[in-house]
């Protein structure tokens, strides 16, 4: 297991793999989590694999189609506002979407994925476009844009979201402690 | 030393210390809520933290609201799966026809001033109106803190509102909030709380201060907040016999912005498909056809938003080609207009009245609008695809905007119908 290193302007993410590479799939500003999954799927069911079938669905048709395993959301401001639907990082999830990185996070999603494990990046996104091959360092709390041979520094986030995902979410952290410690 | 504001006193009560914006702390739960959206997860999450009893059954409540009646199997199943965990747990579960949950957290006694409540879904934020710090969390976290009685916050800096001025006529707390959330953007108070101040909001009733608390979270706040007042106590006093503490910020309070917001000039507002931070007055927007108009929903189903709808509606039809769906937000509400003849005016005039619920407002049932339609709503969210389809329009205003709207059968400006009640 890899240590993440709490002092460094350190990122957010599940320690394994601590290296991450895919395609970056490019949203704007504002992506609500109706968008992420549509209120007509969520209430049905909790069989996450069928609601991956439908993310992003309102934005872009059939763009769950087009998810090879491994793919970055890349995205604005205010990434997953709206609803406080858990079923958003879920479904993005198990839709084989591996980080989102995005500009900033709305709150509740932000919690929401870090609980789920799903790992997420907050840094300036203006100059990834759609298809670049990123590398995300987890470690380091960096973006490497292979296409552009950029890279880009993370923010750091509250060292109890990184413990939280040290032990591998939420559920498992409540498992092992029984209850929460600052 | 320096103030603190309600968001720092009421986290640092909870968490036994005094804390400042920016600290995480752990916080005891005095009260929360799950819903038929979020509740089903936050059982299958409790379930793998091992959790063989909540910590406080009398804390928690689960409502069934959103897709209520069910109008599948599969929500069936997990109606069910909800009523099975409530009656093993001892727990309050509000079923079909009860209301909408944030509505009846607040009838119900469940909310006080100085309490640090969350409920899994955004807009538990509304409950700032009664001076409590209420905040919208996922399944995982609720899961966790019905397992243990607690959660983690971080302690949120604060952006201070000050709204004054004279209210015109026609205009309502609706349009105050349209005209926040257009200025301070859909991001603007992410991570932050809002304390809402003013001559305004002290002379507004509890129900319209609701209203302007609902819509905190589309400016990415985590809670919007009002002091407590006579008004305020008056009613908590008749729905609780808990012990409660106020909370007021200390004058030297550290805020991260003030903003001065008057309202003498204010217009009815429009929030344009398919954000909510799009607003215009309704001037700019008059005259769009509509296809379809909800009063109801958690941010205006009160029963002074029936009795504005109401005093529009009497003695008129809907017109030709419009729909207009009426929810209260709850059976207590639903019964009042019953009894002042409210719901009379409704059907007489050509409304659909649904039963207490978050009806269409979450796109599952009752109502989906068909392609290219356009809706006017009163509701929080005009998201694309919001009501269930992604081809339609969804503009969000005033029970009086949209009353009027459905009446002419294209957005129209209420103050032209403003009069008294329609049995006067």
């Amino acid at each position: 297991m890899v240590a993440f290193e709490r002092n460094r302007k350190c990122v957010i993410a599940r320690p394994d793999p601590p290296v991450l590479k895919g395609t970056a799939r490019v949203f704007g500003d504002d992506i609500n989590t109706d968008y992420i999954i549509s209120g007509r799927y969520k209430f049905k069911t909790l069989d996450m694999g069928e609601l991956a079938k439908h993310v992003m669905e309102d934005l872009e048709p059939g763009f769950a189609d087009r998810i090879d395993k491994g793919d970055f959301i890349v995205a604005g401001r205010n990434f997953g506002c709206g609803s406080s639907r858990e079923q958003a990082p879920l479904a993005l999830k198990a839709a084989g979407i591996s980080a989102v990185i995005a500009r900033s996070f709305a709150r509740i999603f932000f919690r929401n994925a870090i609980n789920n494990g799903l790992p997420l990046l907050i840094c300036d996104t203006s100059g990834i476009d759609d298809s670049d091959i990123l590398e995300v360092d987890i470690g380091n709390g960096l973006v490497r844009d292979l296409t552009k041979d950029s890279d880009i520094k993370c923010e750091h986030v509250p060292g109890i979201m990184l413990t939280i995902l040290d032990e591998g979410g939420l559920v498992s952290f409540i498992q092992k402690h029984g209850k929460f410690r600052v | 030393m320096m103030g603190r504001t309600i968001s720092e006193k009421i986290l640092g009560a909870h968490a036994q210390k005094e804390v400042a914006a920016g600290e995480i702390v752990v916080a005891r739960v005095d009260s929360m809520m799950a819903q038929d959206g979020t509740a089903p997860l936050a059982i299958r999450a409790f379930n793998e933290m091992g959790g063989e009893g909540v910590s406080h059954p009398e804390r928690i409540m689960f409502c069934i609201d959103h897709n209520a009646p069910s109008p599948l199997k599969s929500v069936s199943e997990l109606h069910a799966l909800m009523r099975k965990f409530a009656s093993e747990n001892n727990l309050e579960l509000s079923d079909i026809g009860e209301g909408v949950c944030h509505q009846l957290m607040v009838e119900k006694g469940r909310v006080l001033p100085g309490e640090l409540v969350i409920g899994a879904d955004s807009h538990t934020c509304t409950y700032g109106a009664l001076n409590s710090f209420a905040t919208g969390v996922g399944s995982t976290d609720f899961a966790a803190a019905m397992l243990t009685g607690e959660l983690w916050f971080r302690v949120p800096e604060t952006m201070r509102i000050n709204v004054r001025g004279k209210l015109p006529a026609g205009v309502y707390a609706k349009d105050i909030a349209l005209s926040i959330v257009g200025m301070i953007t859909a991001d603007g108070a992410t991570y932050q709380a809002i304390e809402f101040s003013g001559e305004v909001i002290r002379k507004l009733s509890l129900e319209s201060r609701l209203t302007i608390c609902n819509l905190s979270v589309e400016m990415g706040a985590k809670v919007g907040l009002m002091e407590a007042d006579e008004k305020l106590l008056e009613y908590v006093g008749k729905r609780s016999d808990r012990k409660f503490s106020p909370v007021k910020p200390d004058r030297n309070a550290s805020y991260a912005a003030e903003h001065e917001v008057n309202v003498g000039e204010l217009t009815p507002l429009v929030s344009l498909p398919h954000q909510v931070d799009r607003v215009l007055p309704v001037e700019e927007v008059e005259g769009t056809i509509v296809s379809q108009g909800l009063i109801g929903t958690c941010t205006n189903g009160r029963l002074e938003d029936l009795r504005i709808s109401a005093s529009i509606l009497c003695g008129k039809k809907i017109a030709k080609g419009t729909r207009l769906i009426i929810a209260p937000a709850s059976r207590e509400i639903m019964l009042n207009a019953l009894r002042e003849g409210l719901i009379e005016v409704f059907i007489e005039s050509g409304c659909v009245v649904v039963p207490p619920g978050c009806a269409s407002c979450v796109g599952t049932h009752q109502g989906i609008p068909s392609d290219e339609e356009n809706v006017i709503s009163t509701a929080n969210r005009n998201f694309k695809g919001r009501m269930g389809n992604p081809s339609a329009y969804i503009y969000l205003a005033s029970p009086a905007t949209v009353a009027a709207s459905c009446v002419e059968g294209k957005i129209a400006d209420p103050r032209k119908y403003i009069r008294g009640n329609c049995r006067s």
